[in-house]
C-alpha cells in the first residue's frame, strides 16, 4: 500500500512534467507572468492536459486490457495487437469509412469494437480447434490472424484510396489530441474501473474452466465478459490515439513477475505501470528531435522490448 | 446422497464409461478403484459437472447436476480433477483463499479468513504460504491444490488421485484427514485411488471399475479379496488381515 501510494505520486510527477513539455512556451513561469498567462493557460488546457490525461487513460486501460487477455487465454504472450484483436478494430474502422465516413466518432468507436470482438472469437475459436498448444503457438497463431486481417484490410484500403488515411489513424500518435478529441477515453477508464470490480471472476477464470465451473462461476460468461471489456477498450484507444504497441504485453509481465497473477492485487499496479510507461515514452518522443516529435511506437518498441528482455532475463527459472 | 443413474460416456462411438447406476452415501469415505483407463476419472468428471455425459442423470442431494445453480452447487460439492496445470501465477495462500469464493464472492469474511488459515495448517503448508505456486515441488503443489478445494467446506469432497507426488507421511496424513472430514464433520469424500491398501484401510465404501463398468460395490471387507483382485486387475495378488484390515501384497 505504501509502495503504491509511492507509486501513484511517481505517475503524478510523471504527469506534471509532461504539461511543460513540447514547443510552444508553457512552463510555471509563463503561467504566473500576467503578460503571458492568458495564452500559457490557453495551451494547457486545450492541448497539454488533453495530451497528459489520454496518455494516462489509454496507458492504464490497454495495458489492463493485455492484462486481461493473457488471464483469460491463459497464456502470456498475448494482447490486443497478438490476438487479431487490433486488426479487426482497424478493419471496423475502414468499413466505417467506406459505408458511413460522417459517422460521430462514438458510433465509429462501437462499430471498430464490434469488429475486434468478432475477431477476437474467432482467435478464441481457432484456439478451441488447435490441438497441442504450446505457449509459443497461440501468439503465433494470433499473429498470424491479424496478419491476415491486416492483409485484407490494407487491400481493400488501398484499392479505395484510404490506405493513407488509415494508416495516419492506426499509427500510434498522441500529437494531435486536443480538447473535444479524447474524451472518449473515459469510457476506456470506465472499462478499466469494471474490470476491477470483476477482478477475482478473471483470476478464477485464469485458473481453468474447471477450477472455474468448480467455484461455481460460468466460464463462458466470464470469457464473453473479458473479451467485450478488452474489444471496447481496444477500439477507444485505437480511435482516438491509434496503436500503442508491445504496452499490452510487457506491463502485465513485468508486473506478474513481481507480484504475481491475483487481479484483485495486480490490476491497480499494471494499470499504473501502463500509465507511467506510456507517459514516460511520449515524453521522450517530444524531446529526443525537439522541436519535432518521433512516433511513440517507435520509443515504445525500444523501450518495451528491452524492458521486457531486461526481466525476463534477470529472473531466471521463472515459468517452468 | 449423490443418485447416479445410468450414465454413459461415448468418444466417437466408443463407451468409455458405460451405464453406471449407483448411489454415493451423503457422509463416509468412498474409494473409486481400478486399472489405468478404467473410467473413474471420466465419471468422477461426469457426477461433478465438469464434463457432459452422454446419456444419464446425476442428482446431488436431489438437486440435477446439470441444471442445478452454479453457485449453489459449489457450496455442496467441490472436485479436484487429476492434473491440475495452472498458467496463473498466483501464491499459496492466494489459491486456497480462491477456494472461498462460492462462499465469499472475493469479499472475505474473517470467517472466511479462519477456514483459509485452517486449510493452510491442516496441509502443512504454513511455511509456504507466500511462495508462488510455480515454485513448488509437485507434492507440495498438490497439497496446495487439495487445501483449496478443503476450504471451499462443501458436503460432498471429488477428489481424483489425491495422493498423486505424496511421500508416505503426507499420503498417509491425508487420508487420516478425509477421515477426519468424514467422522468429525460428516461429509462425504470420495476419492479415486490406486493405492488399494490406502483404499482397503481407510474407506466405509469402494467402488471398482472396469472397462467402463461399475463392477464391484461394496464395503472394503467385500471388496478387497483374492478372488476380486483378479477380477478388476488382472493381477494374482496375495490378501491378508492384518489388525482386522485387508491388506493386499502385490509386490511379490
Ligand atoms: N477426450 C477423450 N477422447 C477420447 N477418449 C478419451 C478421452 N478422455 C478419456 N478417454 C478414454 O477414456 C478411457 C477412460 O479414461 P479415464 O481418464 O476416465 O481413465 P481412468 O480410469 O481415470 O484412468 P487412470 O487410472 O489412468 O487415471 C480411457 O481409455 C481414455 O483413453
Ligand atoms: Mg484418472
Amino acid at each position: 500500500m505504501k509502495y503504491f501510494v509511492l507509486a501513484c505520486l511517481c505517475v503524478v510527477a510523471l504527469g506534471v512534467l509532461s504539461l511543460f513539455v513540447g514547443v510552444s512556451d508553457v512552463t510555471p513561469m509563463t503561467l504566473l507572468d500576467p503578460a503571458t498567462s492568458a495564452h500559457a493557460f490557453e495551451m494547457l488546457m486545450v492541448s497539454r492536459v488533453p495530451r497528459t490525461l489520454a496518455l494516462v487513460l489509454a496507458g492504464a486501460a490497454l495495458a489492463v486490457a493485455g492484462l486481461i487477455m493473457q488471464m483469460l487465454v491463459r497464456n502470456r504472450f498475448v494482447e490486443p495487437s497478438t490476438a487479431g484483436t487490433v486488426e479487426s478494430a482497424s478493419l471496423g474502422l475502414l468499413v466505417v469509412m467506406l459505408l458511413a465516413p460522417g459517422l460521430p466518432v462514438i458510433l465509429k468507436m462501437l462499430v471498430a469494437a464490434a469488429f475486434a470482438l468478432a475477431g477476437t472469437a474467432v482467435f478464441l475459436g481457432i484456439l478451441r480447434r488447435v490441438p497441442l498448444r504450446s505457449e509459443f503457438i497461440v501468439p503465433l497463431i494470433g499473429l498470424m490472424l491479424g496478419g491476415v486481417i491486416e492483409a485484407g484490410t490494407n487491400f481493400v484500403a488501398f484499392r479505395h484510396d484510404l490506405l493513407q488515411s488509415l494508416n495516419a489513424y492506426m499509427i500510434g500518435d498522441f500529437s494531435a489530441i486536443l480538447r473535444g478529441r479524447y474524451e472518449l477515453l473515459w469510457i476506456s477508464f470506465g472499462l478499466t474501473c469494471v474490470a476491477y470490480v470483476a477482478a477475482d471472476r478473471f483470476t478464477v477464470a485464469g485458473l481453468g474452466q474447471d477450477f472455474t465451473t468448480n467455484l461455481g462461476l460460468d466460464y463462458r460468461k466470464v470469457m464473453a465478459f473479458g473479451m467485450v471489456i478488452v474489444s471496447l477498450v481496444t477500439a477507444t484507444v485505437v480511435v482516438t490515439c491509434g496503436v500503442i504497441p508491445f504496452l499490452g504485453l510487457v506491463v502485465p509481465n513485468i508486473i506478474r513477475l513481481v507480484i504475481g497473477d491475483n487481479l484483485r492485487r495486480t490490476l491497480p499496479w499494471v494499470a499504473l505501470l501502463g500509465a507511467a510507461l506510456v507517459i514516460s515514452c511520449d515524453i521522450l518522443a517530444r524531446l529526443v528531435i525537439a522541436p519535432y516529435e518521433i512516433p511513440i511506437g517507435t520509443i515504445m518498441g525500444v523501450i518495451g522490448s528491452g524492458l521486457f528482455l531486461y526481466f525476463l532475463l534477470r529472473r531466471r527459472g521463472y515459468g517452468e | 446422497m449423490i443418485e447416479v443413474s445410468n450414465v454413459t460416456k461415448s468418444y466417437g462411438g466408443s463407451d468409455v464409461v458405460r451405464g453406471v447406476t449407483s448411489s454415493l452415501p451423503a457422509s463416509g469415505v468412498t474409494s473409486i478403484i481400478g486399472p489405468n483407463g478404467a473410467g473413474k476419472s471420466t465419471f468422477l468428471s461426469m457426477i461433478s459437472r465438469l464434463l457432459p455425459m452422454s446419456s444419464g442423470q446425476v442428482t446431488v442431494d436431489g438437486m440435477d447436476i446439470l441444471t442445478a445453480d452454479g453457485d449453489a452447487m459449489a457450496k455442496k460439492l467441490s472436485i479436484l480433477r487429476q492434473d491440475n496445470h495452472l498458467t496463473a501465477r498466483l501464491t499459496v495462500r492466494d489459491l486456497v483463499a480462491f477456494g472461498r469464493y462460492p462462499h465469499s464472492k472475493g469479499r472475505p469474511t474473517s470467517d472466511d479468513l479462519a477456514h483459509v488459515e485452517r486449510s493452510i495448517s491442516y496441509l502443512g503448508l504454513a511455511d509456504l504460504t507466500h511462495r508462488f505456486l510455480d515454485e513448488l515441488s509437485g507434492g507440495q503443489r498438490q497439497r496446495a491444490f487439495i487445501a483449496m478445494v478443503l476450504c471451499q467446506d462443501t458436503k460432498y469432497v471429488l477428489l481424483d488421485e489425491p495422493l498423486n507426488n505424496l511421500d508416505m507421511k503426507h499420503a498417509v496424513a491425508m487420508m487420516q484427514l478425509f477421515r477426519r472430514a468424514a467422522d468429525e464433520l460428516s461429509k462425504s469424500v470420495v476419492l479415486v485411488l490406486h493405492d488399494i491398501n490406502f483404499a482397503s484401510c481407510y474407506s466405509d465404501l469402494i467402488i471398482a471399475m472396469r472397462d467402463g463398468q461399475l463392477i464391484r460395490q461394496g464395503t472394503p471387507a467385500e471388496i478387497v479379496t483374492g478372488a476380486n483382485i483378479h477380477e478388476i486387475f488382472d493381477l494374482e495378488a496375495r490378501v491378508e488381515t492384518v489388525d482386522g484390515r485387508s491388506i493386499v501384497h502385490f509386490y511379490l
